[in-house]
């Protein structure tokens, strides 16, 4: 039971402070005058804002084989300190999630951890090559919601047109991660006047902007559903309205750090900047910002990707690229989206919440009676100092640390159960 | 605490004491042959060129004149750091087998004595090196001693003494500067 | 780092240092330039310092450059010749450094294939590091040699016209040449195929010229920049032949030019493709200057970045010019 908290559901157009109960997994009902059990847990929400629990489509918990680095156990429990109800684990692991045995794992352990929900999303291609499709229908029955190759770019049109075509048979979406390969080969940050102060080969806007468009037009061909991961050039933005003008079915996700970091984070060659897509510059970030407010970009996701200390800690151009980003999201959407006015709370559950169960077919994103009882409960003002040393995740690389945000989830709650909390003494501030 | 100033040698004091300087460089190594004046930089510098002009002056001769920057071969500056090395250095011809006379404007701890002749041996090997200086303020550190000297001066270890020349300072002197309670 | 040492604890570039440090490492130099023409080449002013040349690339002539710059101030050197590929997994890079460190060394001299390695570097140990080229980011000691053998000609470098020509995308001292030059007034050009300048080029304060010619005629000197085989792994042009045709700093180009154009190479030159033996052999090439100078300029960095301990200064602090020593 709930009581007290600003209950935000866009799904519904639902915005009034009130009291909600939920019982056996799931919403029972709201209102100000429910009744509720005797023996019922009592939540008091006052100043907390109460949604449809926030998912995200895109994380890397590196679980099968890169265990020491973060396990879909450590990340699951991230997503939940993060706010998140539910993730989807991308493939790329160690063996490539491409049939049904491995995918029944991810689900396996994703159970076993009883923090967020785990969806897993299946490769596109065996191993990832990009030269046979994987079994889809095997693997969405173990429990894919999705299919990418993500961490690589489908390079074959030819094999992104059938991919598209054989998914309209299971209703998923096809996620692709827009790389041009033979411009982006070698770069480590985005090309412009940084990178050519550095000397570091940089990545230009094109790179993403031609597989965007060729995705796009894909879709028109084969009527199929396609989503583009982590969205980073105003070019794209541009593409993708045009996509979507025309009735194609495009959706397209950014991520945190793209709304609210450029490539000036880059200076002293800091590898916790670097990542792919790269950060880009102050133009690209207003736009994104724009898109997220008029719907353009469907949705925010977080593309959480830990590294080792030890592989962040070498020269600038053999790191890996990626960053953790679960307990950091919704912050840093609060503070560059909200804060600034481009946004309310309200599109914010939408773009975290309400948008991503829609487009992926999965169960939660609103509240309403019958609805699974995944809640996220959040406090929009709280300030707070990012400190990676307390992150569940094992993953601390992260341009945010030391960095004061605003926002902050304080009870994650799962199928009726609170499986994160904020301890309040662990607030470091 | 303030600053007090007192003239030890004014212009006219400063020319007579150099005449006799040169004089007695002259008369110790019996004539002007195979004699070549030193200055260190900077002031030494500007004593041994007037030196070099009373030798000319009195014997005719225009003795041979070089300068030496002695900041690189300085023994504290694993200490203090880098120093910007202002001066130039420039021995004229070999040195092997001649009189040097080093020229420096104070002697105090003997230190930059001690490294020029540390790189004085790095351009060859001299018959003999004198030591001429035109103020001795004592406080010696090593055991250098002057072989011509224009004055003595007591000074305390809190106290300056500086050899103003014409090119660097407008006018040529000696004083002394010395802390007081007032 | 402290008053002591005007340029820091290390020299990772031209890019942050100012306009007067830069004159303050030129100014420096020159009595490092009659030191060695001596007889005996030796100031004993490093004398007990130990300086390690970490070379990750192979560089006969820079690295022998540093050397004699470092005995010639009687320092004690180490060469360690490492292989970049295996410090590609990067924690390399991090042992090494603490190792260097354990050993108590003074001062190290690093070239390594990563752009930002020596800042990498200099930010986990306490000795002083220079750069001797990271990656395609900067070559700071080639930027100050070829600003010092421009001053010696022309006795300024406010005001003069410089062109750099070739593959400035790739290349380290382009960069650390065009901030150098920058910083003290001097007016930049870059002449090249677009496939071989970086894309913000414009941005960089520089004037473009696509043809060397204009270059030329526009520039009081040229420095002329080997084209990087190596690091061309996937062809920015057709062919050498190609490149000296219409880029080539040939004898004929430069009698068409309306004045003596001073020529600078930083070696080691690809003969016949970027520049032509006429003109490297030729009365307006300061080539071998440049070399010369090289030495010079590294030992006044080495000079200048030696620090002192300043809470022993204290003790050491002797008074003004009748005071001292």
């Amino acid at each position: 039971m709930l009581t007290g908290g600003r209950l935000l559901d866009p799904s519904r157009g639902v915005d009034v402070v009130t009291d909600i109960l939920l019982s056996d997994g799931k919403v029972i009902d709201h209102g100000s005058n429910i009744g509720h059990p005797d023996d019922a847990l009592i939540v008091d929400c006052d100043g907390m804002i109460v949604a449809p629990g926030f998912i995200d489509v895109h994380c890397h918990l590196r679980e099968p084989g890169r265990a020491d680095v973060e396990t879909i156990a450590s990340g699951a429990r991230a997503a939940a300190a993060g706010g998140f109800t539910a993730v989807c684990a991308m493939p790329n692991t160690d063996p490539v999630i491409d049939n049904p045995a491995a995918v029944g794992f991810v689900v396996r352990q994703g159970l076993l951890a009883k923090a967020a929900r785990v969806y897993p999303i299946g490769a596109i291609s065996v191993g990832q090559r990009g030269e046979a499709l994987a079994e889809f229908g095997e693997m969405i029955d173990s429990g894919a919601i999705a299919v990418s190759d993500d961490g690589k770019p489908v390079v074959s049109a030819q094999l992104m047109r059938t991919a598209l075509e054989y998914a309209r048979t299971f209703g998923v979406p096809v996620i692709d991660h827009c790389e041009e390969p033979t411009l982006a080969a070698g770069g480590a940050m985005n090309e412009g006047l940084v990178s050519a102060r550095l000397g570091l080969k940089g990545i230009p806007d094109e790179a993403e902007e031609i597989m965007v468009i060729r995705d796009i037009l894909l879709a028109r061909l084969t009527h199929g559903h396609v989503h583009l991961a982590h969205m980073s050039t105003k070019g794209s933005v541009e593409l993708i309205r045009w996509g979507k003008e025309r009735g194609i079915n495009v959706t397209a996700e950014v991520c945190p750090h793209h709304l609210s970091l450029t490539e000036d984070a880059v200076e002293g060659y800091n590898t916790n900047a670097k990542m792919n897509p790269p950060l880009r510059t102050a133009e690209d970030v207003e736009t994104l910002r724009e898109a997220v407010r008029d719907g353009t970009i469907d949705l925010v996701a977080t593309d959480h990707a830990p590294h080792h200390y030890d592989e962040k800690e070498r020269e600038f151009s053999n790191a890996p690229n990626g960053i953790v980003g679960l307990e950091t999201a919704l912050s840093v959407v609060v503070d560059s989206l909200v804060v600034p006015g481009y946004i309310d709370f309200g599109t914010l559950v939408d773009r975290m919440s309400c948008s991503p169960a829609r487009l992926f077919g999965l169960p939660g994103g609103s509240l309403r009676k019958g609805s699974p009882a995944d809640v996220t409960i959040f406090d929009p003002v709280q300030r707070w100092v990012v400190d990676p040393r307390q992150f569940m995740s094992k993953g601390r690389n992260t341009p945010y640390a030391g960095k004061t945000l605003t926002g902050r989830a304080i009870c994650t709650v799962v199928a009726g159960e609170i499986v994160y909390t904020l301890d309040e003494q662990r607030d470091v501030k | 605490m303030t600053e007090h100033t007192e003239t030890i040698l004014d212009a006219n004091a400063v020319e007579r004491t150099l005449r006799r300087m040169a004089g007695e460089i002259v008369e110790s190594n019996g004539g002007t042959d195979n004699l070549i004046i030193v200055g260190i930089q900077r002031r030494g510098v500007q004593l041994a060129d007037r030196i070099v002009a009373l030798i000319n002056a009195s014997d005719g001769v225009t003795v041979p004149r070089g300068a030496l920057d002695i900041t690189l071969y300085r023994d504290d500056l694993q200490t203090i750091g880098p120093r910007p090395v202002v001066g130039a250095t420039d021995i004229p011809g070999a040195i092997d087998g001649s009189t040097v006379v080093i020229v420096d404007d104070v002697l105090f701890t003997g230190r930059t004595i001690r490294a020029a002749l540390d790189e004085l041996a790095d351009f060859g090997r001299p018959a003999r090196i004198e030591l001429a200086v035109l103020i001795d303020r004592g406080g010696r550190e090593l055991p250098i001693q002057p072989d011509v000297v224009g004055r003595k001066v007591e000074a305390r270890p809190g106290d300056r003494v500086d050899v103003l020349v014409e090119d660097l300072d407008g006018r040529s002197a000696v004083v002394l500067v010395s802390k007081r309670f007032e | 780092m402290t008053a002591a040492t005007p340029l820091g604890k290390d020299l990772l570039g031209l890019e942050p240092l100012s306009g007067e440090q830069i004159t303050l490492i030129l100014d420096t130099a020159e009595p490092f330039k009659e030191i060695s023409e001596r007889a005996i080449k030796k100031v004993p002013t490093l004398r007990g310092s130990t300086v390690v040349n970490l070379f990750f690339e192979n560089s006969t002539r820079t690295r022998v450059s540093f050397e004699f710059a470092e005995k010639r101030l009687s320092a004690d050197t180490v060469n360690v010749a490492a292989s970049a590929s295996s410090v590609s997994k990067g924690e390399t890079l991090v042992d090494t450094a603490r190792n260097l460190e354990a050993m108590r060394i003074d001062m190290v001299v690093m070239r390594h294939p990563s752009s930002g390695a020596a800042a990498f570097l200099a930010e986990r140990i306490e000795s002083n590091v220079i750069n001797a080229g990271d990656g395609t980011h900067e070559h700071p000691t080639q930027g100050l040699l070829d600003l010092l053998t421009l001053r010696d000609h022309f006795n300024k470098i406010e005001g003069l016209r410089v062109c750099i020509c070739g593959d400035v995308l790739h290349s380290r001292v382009a960069r650390s040449n065009i901030w150098g030059l920058r910083k003290l007034g001097a007016e930049v050009a870059v002449c090249g195929p677009r496939s071989l300048l970086p894309s913000a080029i414009d941005e960089m304060g520089v004037t473009v010229f696509s043809r060397i010619e204009d270059a030329i005629e526009w520039s009081d000197a040229l420095n002329v920049l080997r084209l990087q085989l190596e690091r061309m792994t996937s062809g920015y042009i057709p062919s050498l032949r190609e490149y000296n045709r219409y880029f080539g700093v040939t004898r004929e180009r430069l009698e068409r030019a309306p004045r003596d154009v001073l020529i600078l190479h930083p070696g080691p030159m690809n003969r016949g493709v970027e520049i032509d033996s006429d003109v490297a052999d030729g009365p307006h090439s300061v080539i071998l200057p440049q070399v010369t100078n090289g030495v010079a300029v590294r030992m006044a960095v080495l000079y200048l970045l030696s620090g002192g301990r300043p809470e022993m200064a204290e003790a050491a602090k002797t008074g003004k010019s009748g005071g001292a020593a």
